[in-house]
């Protein structure tokens, strides 16, 4: 398996720059997410790995060879399409065998890997059968295995779930999972959609603008977001702000707002905190308790609106005009309009600059 | 992983934007688009020539001494048989030809389409296959009892008669162009109709004709295209007083005696062509969307 | 979005009614005529239809003629050039199109421009391009070359490729349009498959892209096959059957039988083989459609 380097890549398409000064390291074996909105250049990104979209400056290395000008044929790599593109008219032994005849491998050779692939991945009955009569698991695995009978080194996935139905799509999430950790390759993931980033990365890069934002494993990611945009992208329903100033008083710091007060010294800043310093501060739905209003606790508020999930629910509060999302057990009762008193951990919460939105 | 996955890169910069390949492949296009237009080139500059330029032998040179006189001789006095009142009797004839013609079969393939995607007709499916199959056989199988068959009703070489065929064997592909749009209009939209009251002609008249007038654009398109472009029928049919500009222009040119004014048949012919000409250029798109809607011609 | 099924949609006396026009263009035109010309075909008509029955004479009669003869074996050569250029050359049209090149909608109105004029302007200009006292032979012997020749269009042996040439002029724009949407219904990531897979262009056209053209070129070869048989105009226009029989078409022979030599039971022979012919093309495609279109259905 290879690892990738990618160093001050730059990329221009018709004189709009997508992608400016990015590095990115990636290890061999990891499942590596890039995870972002659309248009934040994480396909670019990818079609520039594969060689499909040439870069404007900067320096790409896979597994120790800079591949920067190579021909997407010359970099060992596989990619799965957001459609498999399989190619439709050929069997499924001609679609996986397609690729190295074109190289001129020996026929045994050739036969010999189409083997161990499709035992690998559970295709050999299926060989002879067309892309149109395989099942939406069935091609993805033929997709994957055309990557590996090309014998590559990264393996590269173009947001292979995107159109597919929710069903489909966690079954062959957790397939994925699945082979990842039977074949052990070096995978690079690209995907708009933070639950398949959570359930599948060894790290995440989240991904804004050309740039990545934040690049560490999920739980690093979720629990510690660098800035505001990557608090509020993972996470569903998405992390709760509320706006104040922490004020620094005798060592101590609170946050100060008209929901709540509460006492943050214990907080690890990167840098002691200005006093009145304008902030935010972010906490997940599920770091919020709610008790009987009249309890001392942080913030009172009113329920606005209950959603629920089944073995939990989501209380929506509305506190002073800030609405509040909160993750609560199914048996607590919390019917609308219901005043209620709410707790929060100050151990689970993010603050963030309110100015440049980066985490205090 | 093998090492052999891995080649060494080739050692080249940015890919070269006018590699040989591409340029390859303008050069096909630009000699097919030569070959393509080299007749009209000769068409339009044949037109512009005073015979003595023609006489030289440079079909391809440009004229020295252009002219218009070509084009009026053939606007108002060439000989089209008996005549020698140009072809713009023709082409008032075409005129006459094709607009009722153009009418009449879109609304019939329209009315037909109309009722087959959204009403319940027992005969009508089998017809309809027929009508399929029907588009596909060639005319002179039927021209002959077409022929008895009008000159018993007395409209053979008339233009009612005339516009009857062109209806009728417009029909095949108007009713499949109408049908396959309107199977792509929702269900819904007609079940809402009838739930508010509208009965067969109130859904068809106020709701779906003009609901389909993209459609409609595109079958008037293709039908006074191929109406104006009609030479067969228009021969047989349409009876001596209104032979369409078609016939006319090729009893112009193959039936005249004496000296041939090839700029003079030239002229005629792009007269001729001007109207279809100009239909394509102005509708483009909507052209090449006929002709992927099972269009054929002739 | 499906249809409904037939038998979920509301009856109206009204769409009866509205049909009628189409009942009675099948039956009476599209059944009716044919069934009488094939009546026509077995009596031994001249000038006026005559009631008797002469089982096969016709035929007979029709196998033994020269020109019929003749219009068979050049309506095969012509079809068969016709064809075969049409679909190459669209295709290739089709494929350098499809490159994504500048000017693309101005060459797509070149190649189809030619399609939009009707077969008799085509004959005529492409008979006045190829006099050879005035046209092609003698602009390029002024040119400086006294000895090019160029004269097929009153030559016997030639004149049936003159036809070709204006025929593939007017009509592989159409093949090109037909071959161009459906290259444009390719899975665009396939060519990124492919390019990782290491595949060439010319042979990613070939293996994975021509293979997908069948329908296409199914129904280009359908519409330009019954043109085919049906060709008339253009001969008409642009060499009347000549020099001599020389491009003499079936078409044609069946016309001027009809109408000029007064043969209405000969020409009714001649026009039922021709419907046979079409038939024979058909059924094949039909059959293979509707073959496609259950196992799709079965999907």
């Amino acid at each position: 398996m290879s690892n990738v380097t990618i160093e001050n890549l730059d990329i221009r398409l018709s004189g709009v720059s997508i992608i400016s000064q990015l590095n990115l390291s990636v290890q061999s074996g990891e499942f590596l997410v890039l995870l972002g909105p659309s248009g934040c250049g994480k396909s670019t990104l990818l079609h520039s790995i594969a060689g499909l979209i040439d870069v404007s400056d900067g320096r790409l290395e896979i597994g120790g060879t800079d591949v920067t000008w190579a021909d997407p044929k010359d970099r060992g790599i596989g990619m799965v399409f957001q459609s498999y593109a399989l190619y439709p008219t050929m069997t499924v032994e001609k679609n996986l065998s397609f690729g190295p005849r074109i190289a001129g491998v020996a026929k045994a050779e050739i036969a010999r890997r189409v083997e161990r692939a499709a035992s690998m991945l559970h295709l050999t009955e299926l060989l002879g059968r067309k892309p149109a009569q395989l099942s939406g698991g069935q091609r993805q695995r033929v997709a994957i295995g055309r990557a590996l009978v090309r014998e590559a080194g990264v393996f590269l996935f173009d947001e292979p779930l995107s159109n597919l139905d929710a069903k489909l799509r966690s079954e062959l999430r957790r397939e994925l999972k699945q082979l990842h950790q039977q074949l052990g390759a070096t995978m690079i993931y690209v995907t708009h959609d933070q639950v398949e980033a959570m359930t599948l990365a060894t790290r995440i890069a989240v991904m804004k603008a050309g740039q990545i934002q934040q690049i560490d494993t999920p739980a690093a990611v979720y629990a510690r977001p660098v800035n505001m945009f990557v608090a509020g992208f993972l996470g569903a329903p998405s992390m709760n702000f509320i706006e104040g100033r922490i004020e620094c008083v005798n060592g101590a710091a609170h946050f100060v707002s008209p929901t709540l007060l509460l006492d943050v010294s214990s907080y690890p800043f990167a840098n002691p905190p200005q006093n009145n310093l304008p902030s935010v501060l972010g906490v997940r739905p599920e770091h919020i308790t709610l008790a009987p209003p009249g309890t001392d606790r942080a913030g009172h508020a009113t329920v606005s609106l209950v959603e629920p999930m089944g073995a939990n629910q989501v209380v929506w509060l509305d506190a002073q005009g800030v609405s509040l999302a909160v993750d609560a057990d199914a048996q607590f009762v919390a019917p609308p309009d219901r005043k209620i008193a709410f707790a929060i951990a100050p151990a689970q919460v993010s603050l963030f600059d309110l100015q440049s939105q980066m985490r205090l | 992983m093998s090492a052999s996955a891995i080649k060494a890169p080739n050692r080249r910069s940015a890919r070269p934007r006018f590699s040989p390949a591409r340029l390859g492949v303008y050069a096909l296009l630009v000699s097919a688009a030569v070959f393509f237009l080299l007749p009209l080139y000769v068409m339009v500059t044949t037109s512009l020539k005073p015979m003595d330029e023609i006489r030289l032998g440079q079909l391809f040179a440009f004229p020295l001494h252009p002219t218009f006189a070509p084009w009026i001789e053939a606007w108002s006095t060439a000989c089209t048989g008996l005549e020698c009142r140009g072809i713009q009797v023709g082409f008032w004839n075409s005129v006459k030809i094709a607009v009722p013609s153009t009418i009449a079969s879109i609304f019939l393939g329209a009315l037909n389409g109309y009722a087959l995607s959204f009403w319940r007709v027992k005969w009508a499916a089998p017809l309809f296959g027929v009508l399929m199959f029907g588009a596909f056989v060639p005319y002179q199988v039927m021209m002959y009892p077409l022929v008895r068959t009008l000159a018993t009703v007395g409209l053979f070489g008339t233009l009612p008669g005339i516009v009857l065929i062109h209806t009728v064997f417009g029909m095949p592909v108007m009713t499949l162009l109408f049908r396959n749009y309107y199977a792509s209009v929702p269900v819904e939209l007609f079940k809402a109709a009838r739930i508010d009251g509208g009965g067969f002609w109130r859904i068809f008249l106020q709701l779906m004709l003009p609901m389909s007038l993209p459609i409609i654009a595109v079958a008037v398109i293709m039908q006074m295209t191929n109406i104006w472009n009609d030479f067969l029928l228009g021969l047989v049919f349409a009876g001596r007083e209104n032979l369409p500009m078609t016939v006319q222009l090729n009893n112009v040119i193959n039936t005249t005696t004496g000296e041939r004014l090839y700029n003079v048949n030239m002229a005629s012919t792009i007269l001729t062509s001007l109207l279809p000409l100009t239909v394509y250029l102005i509708s483009g798109r909507w052209f090449v969307r006929g002709i992927a809607a099972g269009a054929v011609k002739g | 979005m499906a249809r409904p099924k037939a038998a979920r949609r509301p009856r109206a006396a009204a769409a009866q009614i509205a049909l009628l026009p189409m009942a009675l263009t099948v039956l009476g035109v599209y059944i009716g005529t044919v069934l009488w010309s094939i009546r026509i075909s077995f009596s031994s008509s001249r000038i006026f239809p005559k009631n008797d029955f002469v089982g096969l004479a016709q035929y007979e009669r029709l196998f033994q003629t020269e020109r019929w003869i003749v219009s068979l074996n050049h309506i095969v050569i012509f079809g068969v050039l016709f064809i075969a250029a049409c679909l190459v050359l669209g295709f290739v049209l089709a494929v350098f199109l499809d490159q994504r090149v500048r000017g693309e909608n101005a060459l797509r109105t070149a190649f189809l421009y030619p399609y939009a004029m009707s077969f008799v302007a085509t004959g005529l200009v492409w008979q006045w391009m190829l006099n050879p006292g005035l046209g092609i032979q003698a602009a390029v012997r002024n040119l400086g070359f006294p000895d090019f020749q160029f004269d097929w269009i009153v030559s016997q042996d030639m004149v049936i490729y003159t036809l070709v040439i204006a025929a593939v002029w007017q009509a592989s724009g159409l093949v090109m349009a037909v071959l161009l949407a459906a290259l444009r219904g390719v899975d665009e990531s396939l060519w990124n498959a492919a390019r990782i897979d290491g595949v060439p262009r010319w042979r990613y056209y070939l293996s994975v892209v021509l293979p997908q053209l069948g329908p296409a070129f199914g129904t280009a070869f359908v519409l330009l096959a019954v043109g085919v048989v049906k060709v008339y105009d253009v001969v008409v226009a642009m060499t009347q059957g000549g020099p001599g029989n020389a491009s003499e078409v079936p078409a044609k022979f069946i016309m001027d039988n009809l109408f000029t030599r007064a043969n209405v039971g000969l020409a009714s022979a001649a026009s039922t083989v021709m419907l046979l012919t079409v038939l024979a093309l058909l059924l094949p495609w039909w059959y293979g459609r509707s073959v496609q279109a259950r196992r799709a259905a079965h999907a």
